[in-house]
């Protein structure tokens, strides 16, 4: 799995259809969709619950397979990949952040944050060195022995965002990841996603949020499966020492594009 | 997978169990004592039957023991004051048709016990007095401890000389050694040459002291001199008259394989020639050959306990691995999502279980090795610890580990991630 050049996208859906069978009923959680997340770009997704916004963050994240369509990770198909080669990938080219932080708690920080590299088949000689390094990035180089349990969930929710950068992911993907947490916290966290952007990392993340979503570069808003709106929000990485309170958010757009089906 | 991987897992495995210590432990129990019976029982089903095998053996493997019995009607019947006399029991014409006619025999050895106390100055006691030849100490693979056993020319010059076995010697003699000092038989002086060790003293110094035999043997010629075939023997309140001719034969067969042979030979000669059941046969062969099949029946037997004991176990262990999996389905879908192959999952809840099986197999190795050294020590029985049983009894609770522990960690491996990630 090389590294594709720079004008591939990071992710790239064409005609991604997903159906559940819900009992008798079959429900189209994605319908049709397609789009090219870019190398670089902060996106966040939005809609209401049951607009498929979940179902596209697992496909995006390569734990569940479209019913139709084609996915591509920095141009690999991940349609023609078996279970072992998906799981490869997800330890290689992406990064995740839990809304619940998800990490192991028999595991301490320092080997929670090497988690992904662990499962590599072929892991670098550095890793323990690279998570030391993001461990003293996020704040917590001191706990490097400490167990999740005795640490508070900002502190959990930097382990994780230490532990989706261990493997130099092509894409991070988050899911609602400041919405356990209180809003000074959920401040320090979109500061480090901005800060992540500012680097050039491509993020999309989950949210409900409208204020969360501000932060981001552009916003998707889905309903029924199918895109409804992307927005692009006007400001620069200097932006992420501001924050806009979520009725001035209006205001922050100066583009709105409206999209049915396909872009 | 790597060495460090491998090892990473293992500790891996013991954090997540170390999260349930009490649940861990009881889950170990299970293959503890399963384990640990299993070593401790067959400890002491070895050593026994080695007990048993080393009596028998003892006897003579290549030996038929005929003995007198009296026959059981008298007991019925003779309540009587008056003084009458039972006839029973093997006879010179036995030993002569063994002796003349039966192939296949090397020595024959008769032996008649003499019913005479035994004193020496005020000390006395009534061991079992024995006339016979000088190779009755060959033939029954008996040891001296001091001095000699009787010899051919004891026999030509019917000498007054006898051996006493240990017991007797050491309550006879506490003091000296009684080589040489001369000891009364009935009515008669015998001058003391050697002392020959008790059976059960022979054995082993191991061997905790039971009953030991107080014997003592004269020359045979000396006993047919001197005491005929009818003798007196006391019993409460009556006195009985006996006539027995030999007390015993000790027939010595040359080559093994014609034991069961000369056996069945010899009860069908003394079947003829008796008209009662006066006698009986041991063929210590044939009590060992019993005492192999007793020990491989009771082998099966403690081998079926010991796999339904482990069975037991892993059945234990599988369903606690099946909560543990079901209690940690998101920690199986945050590892998924993070990119463990499902391999990497089997591995490690495969991992823990055999850390599990293998903790109680230790333990169980440890008590097994212990409660046979206890039995020996309280119950003085004997106890043997093959070396195989405790390997056999380790690698099956390892192998159980593995057994059981599959089906679980491929529940946990197969599990949809999507699902895990969303199970609270």
């Amino acid at each position: 799995m090389g590294q594709a050049n720079s004008d591939t996208p990071v992710a790239e859906l064409v005609d991604v259809t997903r159906v559940y069978r819900m009992g008798g009923n079959t429900v189209r959680a994605l319908d049709g969709f397609s789009h090219a997340f870019g190398r670089g770009e902060y996106w966040a997704i939005m809609g209401s619950s049951g607009s498929g916004k979940s179902t596209l963050l697992n496909v995006l994240a390569c734990i569940d397979r479209p019913t139709r369509g084609v996915y591509k990770v920095d141009g690999i198909d991940t349609g023609k990949l078996d279970d072992d080669e998906l799981s490869e990938l997800r330890s290689r080219k992406l990064g995740f952040v839990f809304q619940a932080y998800n990490l192991i708690p028999q595991l301490d920080v320092l080997e929670n944050i090497m988690t992904p590299l662990f499962y590599q088949d072929d892991p670098p000689a550095d890793g323990e060195a690279r998570a030391r390094k993001l461990a003293e990035r996020v704040g917590l180089a001191q706990r490097l022995d400490h167990r999740p349990m005795q640490l508070s969930g900002g502190q959990q929710q930097r382990v994780a965002i230490a532990r989706s950068l261990v493997n130099q992911p092509a894409l991070i993907l988050a899911d609602e990841a400041t919405g356990n947490l209180d809003s000074a916290t959920a401040l320090e966290i979109l500061a480090l996603f901005d800060e992540l952007h500012a680097e050039g990392r491509t993020i999309v993340m989950v949210t409900h949020e409208a204020d969360v979503g501000e932060r981001a570069q552009h916003v998707m808003r889905l309903k029924d499966g199918r895109i409804e709106s992307i927005i692009r929000n006007q400001h620069t990485s200097e932006r992420s020492e501001y924050y806009a309170p979520a009725s001035t958010a209006q205001d922050a757009r100066d583009e709105q594009i409206a999209h049915r089906g396909d872009l | 997978m790597k060495q460090g991987a491998l090892w990473r897992t293992v500790k891996l495995g013991v954090s997540s169990l170390l999260l349930h210590k009490l649940r861990s432990a009881l889950t170990t129990m299970g293959v503890l004592f399963g384990v640990s019976s299993v070593i401790a029982m067959l400890a002491i089903g070895e050593g026994a039957s080695a007990e048993a095998q080393e009596q028998i053996r003892l006897l003579g493997s290549n030996n038929i023991i005929l003995r007198s019995v009296k026959p059981r009607e008298d007991f019925a019947t003779g309540s009587g004051q008056t003084t009458r006399v039972v006839a029973y029991g093997l006879l010179e014409d036995d030993l002569e048709r063994i002796e003349k006619t039966f192939p296949g025999v090397a020595r024959v050895v008769p032996v008649r016990e003499i019913y005479e106390e035994v004193r020496f100055g005020d000390r006395a006691m009534n061991p079992r007095v024995m006339a016979t030849l000088p190779v009755y100490r060959e033939v029954t693979n008996r040891v001296m401890y001091e001095g000699r056993f009787l010899s051919d020319q004891d026999m030509e010059r019917v000498a007054n000389v006898c051996v006493l076995s240990d017991t007797v010697a050491n309550y006879l003699f506490p003091v000296d050694s009684p080589l040489g000092k001369t000891v009364k038989i009935g009515a008669d002086y015998y001058t003391v040459v050697g002392v020959l060790l008790s059976r059960v003293r022979q054995q082993s110094d191991a061997a905790p002291a039971g009953k030991s035999t107080a014997e003592v043997f004269i020359p045979l010629e000396t006993g047919r001199k001197w005491y005929g075939t009818m003798q007196v023997k006391m019993r409460a309140g009556s006195r009985e008259m006996e006539e027995v001719e030999l007390h015993e034969i000790v027939v010595e067969v040359a080559d093994p394989k014609h034991v069961p042979m000369v056996a069945a030979a010899s009860r069908e000669m003394l079947r003829r020639n008796h008209k009662q059941a006066d006698y009986e046969d041991i063929v210590p062969l044939e009590l060992l050959l019993r005492a192999e099949e007793t020990k491989r029946i009771f082998n099966i037997v403690l081998g079926s306990i010991a796999s339904i004991s482990l069975l037991v176990g892993g059945i234990g262990i599988m369903n606690v691995m099946l909560a543990t999996v079901t209690e940690r389905t998101r920690e199986i879908g945050i590892r998924r999502a993070l990119g463990a192959k499902r391999r990497h999952i089997v591995t490690q809840f495969l991992v823990e279980t055999v850390v599990l099986s293998v903790g109680g197999g230790l333990f169980g190795v440890a008590l097994g090795l212990l409660v046979p050294a206890l039995v020996e020590h309280f119950a003085e029985m004997r106890t043997i610890i093959t070396p195989s049983a405790p390997i056999v009894a380790f690698a099956i609770s390892a192998g159980i580990g593995v057994v059981f522990g599959i089906y679980p960690a491929w529940r946990a491996a197969t599990m949809d991630p999507v699902e895990a990630l969303r199970h609270e």
